[in-house]
């Protein structure tokens, strides 16, 4: 068993932090339901509403009432697309637009509507990952209903305009949603200076609990539940109150928003350094992702010659762990569809590891990845039927 | 991180971290293979290639390469183990199965990751044999040979079909047949129908 432990997967989700922890655990006694009239119910529902406050901060929102906590990130994004279902069945203007790069539950919600006879597009980004503008305005028009796209891509990092996205949807009078899963705690993020009028937020990606999330909705803007029930949340996600994980919510919500930039700074000074590392002692290794627009923790990486899955137990192996956009590792037959999205060919998307940094990444985790990592890829590539040089060449379909 | 227990078996993770016969450049540089295979598309994730050196028809020797994940690489090695020293006839009808059996099992999903290398393997006999001038003397016992990219039989289909194969979509997970060029699908289906009909 390897000397270290080193965590890279903080996109995949964050370990829970101490001070949230501690909260939570005082918590487990608020046992009132937060709709009761009496005492016990009327003390957790401050926390609640303590806690919607702390939320509605981190993403720039003026009124908390505008914020819904839900399950997470997925209950969130299929709450958008349900809402547009019944807002837009009864009427012509009721085309979809998204990307091809986004979080599978954006995905397959926007193409269940394409079942259901919504017209929808997937835009299609370039190879750094952001959405081809052009394309863009060239489908924007008054059939518009909802513009969907993500504030930064939890793969390869990429973060897009949602302003000027927004700002041309809202010209035509569509409504626009961000899944901002990736991007709150790692990037500022204000729904008002963005302009858009859904925001989907996860807490376990922010050193908070699993299983809860919210979705913010602009005044006026139609919503719909996905749960339908009693008046929790305004009757739009019916439901007792997740004391517990709303509460453990507040908290992380407060810190992210209170240590943003800080730990932008942490993470990106580790994520470089990492970057460094493999550009210098792994040949024909390839940065994936647009350095102008990335998220500070995310470092996204193809290996020519050498495959996914066998890096990522090789590393896991050595105590590092990471994710990768290889097929073999996921049990489908197809490699990651944002790698081919930015061009990739399937030879190099196999071969791509994800490696995402957080709070308690140190320079001496990263120093040893440096350490171990180049024997594995070197390990791998001299048992690869191909020489890693042929397809360092040829999996450059479009090329940075 | 003992109190994890790792996606494979400790046996594939040991010949995934030592496998045995895998082609070294650094030592291998002088190993004359008799017979070449290769199978499989990197741009479908994995690739094998098996070089072997026959004598009398038995298998003295092997090396191989692959593009491919830790359960492909297992398997390979693994296969590469058991068939040195073995008649080519034997080695030819190993079973994807019977190598799987050895390591210990493998993960549902990761079952098609470990078919590559006896089709490669078979891919290299087939090649020996015809040099010998007896081109698909095997293939006459008992298979036929469907998907040429990937050397995938009709006892091959039969066989995913007794595993639970009930359509095209869990045929290609089980074999990976007609993901390269694709022209063996109607065949297949075919076939697929005919032993979905007597299996199901």
């Amino acid at each position: 068993m390897s000397s270290r432990y080193v965590y890279l997967d903080y996109n995949a989700t964050t370990p829970l932090r101490a001070e949230v922890r501690d909260l939570m655990v005082e918590a487990l006694d608020i046992y009132g339901n937060a709709s009761s009239m009496h005492e016990l119910g009327r003390a957790a529902r401050a926390e609640i509403e303590a806690a919607r406050k702390n939320v509605a901060a981190l993403i720039g929102a003026k009124n908390p009432s505008n914020l819904y906590f839900t399950s997470g990130g997925s209950e969130s994004n299929n709450t958008v697309f349900n809402t547009m279902f019944f807002h837009g069945r009864a009427q012509k203007r009721r085309k979809i637009i998204t990307t091809s790069i986004e979080h599978p539950c954006v995905l397959n919600a926007a193409a269940h509507l394409g079942e259901e006879g919504f017209p929808v597009v997937f835009l299609n980004v370039d190879d750094r990952g952001r959405v081809d503008m052009d394309q863009y305005r060239r489908e924007l028009g008054l059939d518009v209903l909802l513009v969907s796209v993500m504030a930064a891509n939890n793969e390869i990092g990429t973060i897009e305009d949602i302003r000027e996205i927004a700002r041309l949807a809202k010209e035509i009078g569509a409504f626009v949603h961000t899944d901002a899963t990736q991007a709150v705690g790692k990037i500022p993020v204000s729904v008002d200076d963005w302009g858009v009028d859904y925001c989907t937020l996860s807490c376990h990606k922010i050193y908070g609990p699993k299983g809860i999330g919210a979705l913010y909705v602009r005044s006026k803007a139609p919503i719909e539940p996905l749960i339908r029930g009693g008046h929790q949340e305004d009757g739009v996600r019916a439901g007792t109150y997740n004391n517990l994980g709303i509460i453990g919510f507040g908290e992380a919500a407060r810190l992210a928003a209170a240590e943003l930039g800080e730990y932008a700074a942490h993470t990106s000074r580790l994520r470089n350094l990492l970057r460094d590392l493999i550009v210098e002692r792994i040949p024909s290794a390839r940065i994936n992702g647009d350095p102008d627009n990335l998220l500070p923790n995310t470092l996204n990486v193809s290996f020519p010659g050498a495959e996914g899955e066998s890096i990522l137990l090789s590393l896991d192996l050595e105590g590092i762990e990471v994710s990768t956009g290889s097929a073999c590792a996921s049990g489908s037959l197809d490699p990651s569809h944002v790698l081919i999205a930015i061009g990739l060919g399937p030879e190099l998307a196999h071969g791509s590891i994800r490696f995402s940094l957080g709070k308690y990444t140190t320079e001496e985790d990263i120093r040893y990845v440096g350490e171990k990592l180049p024997p594995i890829i070197a390990r791998l590539r001299k048992m690869s039927t191909v020489p890693f040089e042929q397809i360092a060449v040829a999996g450059h379909h479009r090329g940075v | 991180m003992d109190a994890f227990q790792w996606l494979y078996s400790d046996i594939v993770k040991e010949h995934f971290t030592n496998p045995r016969n895998v082609f070294d450049p650094d030592k291998d540089g002088d190993f004359k293979a008799d017979a070449e295979g290769m199978v499989g598309n990197i741009k479908c994730g994995d690739q094998m290639m098996f070089m072997l050196k026959i004598k009398r028809d038995t298998i003295e020797d092997v090396r191989w390469k692959t593009y491919g994940c830790a359960s492909a690489i297992a398997s390979t090695s693994m296969l590469s183990e058991t068939i040195k020293g073995m008649n080519i006839r034997d080695a030819y009808h190993i079973k994807p199965a019977d190598i799987a059996n050895k390591l210990g099992g493998l993960p549902e999903n990761k079952i098609h990751c470990s078919v590559l290398g006896d089709k490669a393997l078979r891919a290299a006999i087939d090649v020996y044999l015809e040099r010998e001038g007896r081109a698909g003397e095997f293939k006459g016992e008992d298979v036929q040979i469907i998907c040429k990219c990937l050397n995938i039989s009709d006892k091959d289909i039969e066989e995913a079909v007794k595993q639970g194969a009930r359509d095209w979509h869990s045929l290609q997970e089980a074999t990976k047949i007609g993901t390269v060029c694709g022209s063996c699908k109607t065949k297949a289906e075919e076939l697929l129908h005919e032993f979905v009909h007597i299996y199901s």
